[in-house]
């Protein structure tokens, strides 16, 4: 059913504001075109410092602050225990199974796009919005999300998991604009965010020491770090802290090319690395995924061409995609790729559709899997 | 859109504006001056502390102008510890108290000070015997609420004052639910200090009192100009105290009629929830008349207090919640430990214009969205 039919003024939408510049220009805009708009921060994380001072409290004075400006309605609701639960908790696991997670990915699919919909609907709102780079629209019978227009903060990447009846009570309304134009609406409208610096990095880590946030939750384990041949390079400081393809942070100098991670053995804690960036070992033909979701439904021995990204900020490859009996999928690459990492996503596109994504579980070349998870 | 959070605060009468309006517009003169203007300022002063003395059975010499509840608290609590500090370092509290008196309490840990707090039973009223089993020799203050401002029961401040003063200790009352709203004599209640608020009687925001009985001496905590007595440094709100007097003479003269109106409003309330088939109980003893504080069993309080602002029906959960932290009421843990109505109750406070029109929409309110949680 198309929901999107109802008249503005007859229509609720609860905003997810997260005092950024995005989602307070996607509560004016609303606002702007008529809609019953109402604000609401989530609280996810706790991070009050010895000092007192918690990021969560200077964002929402931000919200408090935009919202004000523009006439609507604000609330603060805590997902804390459900953020914990679902994203935080997954966060861990992936790291202690050596993956690289995406907690962003997550977040969408159980926090923004669930805890926090599913509150939305229960105030009665009509949709959802959020200040996500992508497109949401109702075409041929289904809901369908589209790339964002400006290519460059395309975020349907971090949105792959949603499905049909999330998109269906999802807004995005600066999906169609360039992030400079979200910037000049807030500024032309003098919004209190309009010339605050876009967040970086995981939300609940923000700025701080990568590795020293992680040794709090999960104890470090240094071994060995060899090259495929078992020759010894040294020592690493713990095989979480160190992701596929990465170079920096391996301590190892001399001549030659830059070292790089080419795989981690798990059972035997011994991270595995070799020379050159281009490394023939750091290269598949091919991966295999799981926890799938896709946007439209897609049934075991379903086999078909599209094209897909494997990290955030990648341009797209052809590939061939063959939903397997067990529930996984066969992603052949036209051309092989470098780098593909566990725990990251595989996001599948036909032109701007986003058609949905699954976890990556491990890349294999000429028919065999690869060293990265041994 | 309809208030019940007037223990929050209180839209001001229009008297009191039109009593205000003459001192910021014509008679703005500073009341330490040496001309006509000062001296017409300092004269509305004088009167308004008048009125208040009389109010609590106390001299107007007795009175101190703050710029509010908080202030006033404060000033009680550290400036009588620090000042009689040397008969003893012991003082008392309870644990149900607003944050002004817990963290001034908290702020004496940090300078030396031991700080015994009462607990207090599910009733919400501490007990006079408590007290007594607390008391030590070198005990030198005690503070306990006059009226708690979340579930509004009544502690025995009579009763505590008397009994305190035959032991010669300081006793403070923080008074800012109850003041006009219910007859005070510090003399009688054995009351040394005694904070109040404007605002919540329907006065302007900004102004409160401290009560210090004649002969105390409280240090310092403001430096500045010989106002007050030297007490309470700092330019008077001349306007702001002439609004509180006559907020402080109006809610007096009408206290008997109000009260009657608020048990009435109360009662109707509580009979329209029984006759529904919601489940909910009242926290604490009937107190305030003012004031009702109403657990629902397995209501997540967040959107069941957005719900009810979006009908327009404004009340409040215990606690304030800051950037969406949801804080169990102290007071609520207080009165009944760990307990999921910390996190599931609402304040219903009434007030100036409420009437039962009103509280025939905030039941139904109630009534409907306390359904839509409990029914799931």
């Amino acid at each position: 059913m198309n929901t999107r039919a109802k008249a503005p003024s007859e229509t609720t939408v609860v905003v997810g504001m997260s005092g950024g510049v995005d989602s307070s220009v996607t509560a004016y805009l609303l606002k702007q075109q008529g809609y019953n708009v109402i604000g609401i921060f989530m609280k996810n994380w706790d991070d009050t410092d010895e000092n007192g001072f918690c990021t969560a409290t200077e964002d929402y004075e931000d919200v408090i602050a935009v919202a004000n400006q523009i006439g609507i309605p604000y609330y603060a609701v805590n997902f804390e225990k459900e953020y914990w639960d679902k994203v935080f908790t997954y966060f861990l696991d992936e790291y202690k199974l050596g993956r690289t997670p995406n907690p962003d990915v997550m977040c969408n699919k159980e926090i923004k796009f669930k805890a926090f919909l599913d509150h939305a609907m229960r105030l009665g709102a009509d949709f959802v919005a959020t200040g996500h780079y992508a497109r949401a629209v109702y075409e041929d019978g289904e809901h369908k999300m589209l790339r964002g227009v400006d290519t460059n903060k395309d975020q349907t990447y971090f949105l792959n998991q949603l499905s049909q009846d999330q998109i269906a009570k999802a807004m995005f309304p600066i999906g169609h604009m360039e992030k400079s134009e979200v910037r000049k609406i807030a500024e032309e409208a003098n919004l209190a965010t309009a010339k605050k610096k876009d967040s970086t990095g995981i939300c609940f880590i923000g700025e701080r020491n990568f590795k020293q946030f992680l040794s709090q939750y999960l104890p470090a384990q240094p071994g060995e770090m060899r090259t495929l041949d078992g020759k010894s390079m040294g020592r690493h400081d713990g095989l979480m802290y160190y992701t596929m393809g990465q170079r920096h942070g391996l301590g190892i100098g001399g001549d030659g090319e830059p070292w790089f991670v080419v795989g981690k053995n798990l059972a035997d804690n011994i991270l595995f690395v070799e020379q050159g960036f281009h490394n023939e070992l750091l290269y598949s033909e091919g991966l295999y995924a799981s926890d799938i979701s896709w946007t439209a439904s897609m049934p075991a021995g379903t086999e078909f061409r599209c094209t897909a990204k494997f990290r955030y900020r990648q341009t797209d490859t052809a590939v061939t995609v063959r939903v397997l009996e067990n529930g996984r999928l066969d992603v052949a690459f036209d051309e092989r790729q470098r780098a593909i990492t566990p725990g990251q996503a595989v996001v599948f596109y036909d032109g701007d559709i986003c058609l949905g994504g699954a976890t990556i579980d491990e890349a294999y070349k000429a028919g065999e899997r690869l060293a990265y998870l041994a | 859109m309809i208030y019940f959070d007037h223990a929050a605060t209180t839209p001001m009468r229009p008297e009191v504006l039109e009593k205000m309006t003459p001192y910021m517009l014509e008679q703005f003169g500073n009341p330490s001056s040496v001309h006509a203007f000062g001296r017409s300022g300092r004269a509305a002063i004088d009167a308004a502390r008048r009125t208040i003395a009389t109010e609590l059975n106390a001299n107007p010499t007795e009175v101190i102008f703050t710029s509010g509840g908080t202030e006033a608290d404060n000033y009680a609590i550290i400036g009588s510890a620090m000042q009689y500090q040397v008969k003893g370092r012991h003082v008392i509290t309870t644990r149900f108290e607003h944050h002004a008196v817990l963290h001034a309490f908290e702020e004496l840990e940090k300078r030396g000070f031991e700080v015994t707090y009462l607990d207090v039973p599910a009733s919400g009223v501490v007990s006079e015997s408590a007290l007594r089993a607390a008391v030590r020799t070198d005990t030198i203050l005690v503070s306990i609420m006059f009226g708690n401002n979340e579930v509004g029961t009544i502690q025995p401040i009579a009763a505590c004052g008397r009994f305190l003063q035959e032991q010669q200790i300081l006793f403070h009352t923080d008074a800012v639910q109850v003041f006009a709203k219910r007859e005070i004599d510090v003399e009688t209640m054995g009351i040394d200090l005694l904070s109040a608020s404007s605002h919540k009687i329907n006065g302007p925001k900004g102004v409160g009192l401290l009560y210090v009985r004649s002969g105390l001496k409280l240090e310092a905590q403001s430096f500045g100009g010989e106002q007050e007595r030297k007490r309470r440094a700092g330019t008077e709100n001349v306007a702001g105290i002439v609004g509180f007097a006559e907020a402080v003479r109006l809610t007096a003269e009408e206290r008997e009629q109000q009260t009657n109106h608020y048990r009435q409003l109360r009662t109707m309330l509580l009979a329209r929830l029984e006759a529904s088939t919601i489940d909910f109980e009242i926290n604490g003893a009937e107190g305030l008349a003012q004031v009702i504080n109403l657990y629902f069993p397995h209501v997540e309080i967040e959107p069941f207090l957005i719900m009810l602002d979006m009908r327009g029906i404004a009340v409040s959960s215990g606690s304030a919640c800051t950037a969406g932290s949801i804080e169990p009421s102290h007071v609520l843990s207080a009165m009944y430990g760990e307990n999921p109505r910390t996190k599931q109750s609402v304040r219903i406070s009434f007030g100036l214009g409420n009437d039962l029109a009103q509280v025939e929409l905030l039941a139904q309110g109630l009534i409907d969205i306390v359904k839509s949680f409990q029914n799931n």
